[in-house]
């Protein structure tokens, strides 16, 4: 499940880092105004995972979420980035339980946006009950917390994705900012061909994956609200613009998503690929969306979908 | 114990709960003289798509526009999340947090909800349901589990029998009713020989008013045993920055 975890070093002005290629810590350190970011519990706590040794498995002295304070456009921000190259951004113990704890403070905090940054393939298997009942409660404080007015915005583009429980937290923020790269999805791509066969999900077909989960589709479906090309730099303008668009949670914005994907199911139900679901957006030329580049996607996206402020 | 005696046992009074052919389950019940249950779930071991977290949904919409009294009881005996191409493509996260979020909202609203766990659940369809609840209890055969262990070994590429020997002695990752209580997800298991009814009564008198206290469970279960003190250090870290 991990990938190497030395990175090397990225060339360029810290705006141009790629989104997808950076660490946690550097989308971090350029997403917020330097040099405003402030970790709690950071890596000199040491409080590692008590569960990965049973696997003789290495721990991470931050168990791979960052969780902090800063500052995005001059205004104060709590933040959690996880990384995806240490067990995959997986849930587990300690990983969630930070994240559930920022939301808990958030809820209490007037006016407080949360941003976090995605990046995970889900539970942890090797802790999995516990991962579960962190998705669980981090689910539960995120919605106390937005139905008291805290803005969550979530970013969506590293290299793990936004799967299993992830995918669901995401359904729970007020709005979501994905690039291209960010898949976000319940089932991945290998489960469900484990399980329903090759011929449901051939989990090797790149182009597949990509159009099924991958971020032009969620943004062209209305499942993200913004679309960010993948540079730090465009997801902090996205960021910025995300947090004047978070409503509070209610009824009324329950009520307005019940409706939202109800039309989606009635529009786009018989759908048996992505791209008739574009076709049905009245794309013209939905076999082009794959290879468009940001700007030129940004401006289909908004002519044919609009962002649904208040229904999510 | 099946759901028609489970339903018998939940409500001497009365009820008018069915299970429709997608495996939903709907309706109420009197589980006292003049105190109304409403209940929605899924039976028959059935997986949660698209479809099914909308009409839950729905239904549970419904009932916020009453505001009943509640409570609002969450009947589960389901596989895990329908896994297709069709459900992500039209963005099954969605619908299955939006199922969460109305459990999780009736219940800020002051209708209490209650998973009652009586048959199997997994992954994803555990968390839009029982695990959005207030208080989730189980009856004594009910099987959660996140993954089987035979496909968490293909995944994590330990080979099975390391992982049964593992499942022996470590409840934080291994399947089953008694691993998921001690770290917290299961409040209570009741007694099937009793009145389901009592149980129910019982409990929500005992309904502590305060927040999400399962990692709190976990940690005196000896199950989960640093959440609790991690979310609570950084809470107090974020607000003393408020």
């Amino acid at each position: 499940m991990t990938e190497a975890t030395l990175s090397p070093p990225l060339a360029g002005a810290p705006s141009l880092i790629s989104w997808y290629e950076a660490t946690a810590r550097q989308r971090l350190a350029a997403l917020l105004d330097p040099p405003s970011f402030d970790e709690f519990l950071g890596p000199d706590q040491r409080e590692v995972s008590p569960h990965l040794p049973i696997f003789d498995l290495p721990e991470q002295f931050d168990d791979g979420m960052i969780v902090g304070r800063g500052l995005l456009d001059g205004c104060p921000v709590l933040v959690a980035a996880q990384e995806g190259r240490f067990m995959g951004g997986a849930f587990g113990e300690v990983h969630g339980a930070k994240l559930t704890g920022l939301l808990r403070a958030a809820r209490d905090i007037p006016g407080v946006t949360v941003l976090i940054l995605f990046d995970t393939g889900g539970v942890r298997l090797q802790e999995a009950n516990a991962g579960e009942l962190a998705i669980a409660e981090i689910m539960r404080a995120m919605i106390e917390a937005r139905r008291a007015g805290t803005r969550v915005v979530g970013l969506i583009g590293g290299r793990a994705g936004c799967y299993g429980g992830g995918g669901l937290i995401a359904g729970c923020c007020s709005v979501l900012v994905v690039s291209e790269q960010g898949r976000i999805s319940v089932s991945g791509p290998e489960v469900i061909e484990t399980n329903r066969g090759v011929e449901e999900f051939d989990a090797r077909d790149r182009a597949l994956v990509w159009r099924t989960m991958g971020g032009k589709h969620r943004r062209l479906i209305g499942g993200a609200d913004l679309f960010a090309g993948d540079s730090v730099d465009s997801f902090r303008a996205a960021a910025i613009t995300a947090i004047q668009r978070a409503e509070p949670f209610s009824q009324d914005v329950l009520a307005a998503e019940q409706a939202r994907l109800k039309e989606r199911l009635s529009r786009f139900g018989a759908c048996t690929d992505a791209t008739e679901v574009w076709a049905a957006l009245g794309i013209e030329r939905p076999e082009l969306v794959p290879a468009m580049v940001t700007d030129d996607f940004i401006t289909l996206a908004n002519s044919k979908q609009e962002a649904h402020r208040g229904a999510r | 114990m099946g759901l028609d005696d489970i339903l018998v046992s939940l409500f001497p009074f009365g009820h008018d709960v069915v299970v429709a052919d997608d495996g939903l389950i709907l309706g109420s019940g009197f589980f006292a003289a003049e105190r109304l249950a409403e209940v929605v779930g899924l039976a028959k071991r059935t997986a949660l798509g698209v479809e099914g977290a909308l009409a839950l949904a729905g239904r549970l919409l419904e009932i916020l526009g009453r505001s009943p009294e509640g409570p609002i009881l969450v009947l589960l005996d389901s596989d895990s999340q329908r896994m297709s191409k069709r459900d992500e493509l039209l963005g099954l996260n969605e619908f299955l947090a939006h199922l969460a979020k109305a459990l999780i909202l009736a219940d800020l609203n002051g209708i209490p909800t209650i998973g009652v766990l009586y048959g199997h659940t997994a992954a994803g369809a555990f968390i839009a349901t029982a695990l959005a609840t207030r208080i989730l209890v189980a009856l004594p055969d009910a099987e959660p589990e996140v993954m089987d262990l035979p496909s968490m070994a293909r995944i994590t590429k330990l080979p099975l029998a390391v992982l049964q020997d593992k499942a022996r002695d470590t409840p934080v990752f291994a399947p089953g009713l008694a691993n998921l209580a001690q770290t917290g997800a299961v409040h209570k298991t009741w007694n099937p020989s009793e009145s389901l009814s009592a149980q129910l009564q019982e409990l929500l008198m005992q309904l502590d008013p305060g927040g999400d206290r399962r990692d709190i469970l976990g940690r005196e279960r000896n199950g989960r045993p640093k959440a609790a003190e991690i979310a609570s250090r950084v809470e107090a870290l974020a607000r003393s920055y408020a």
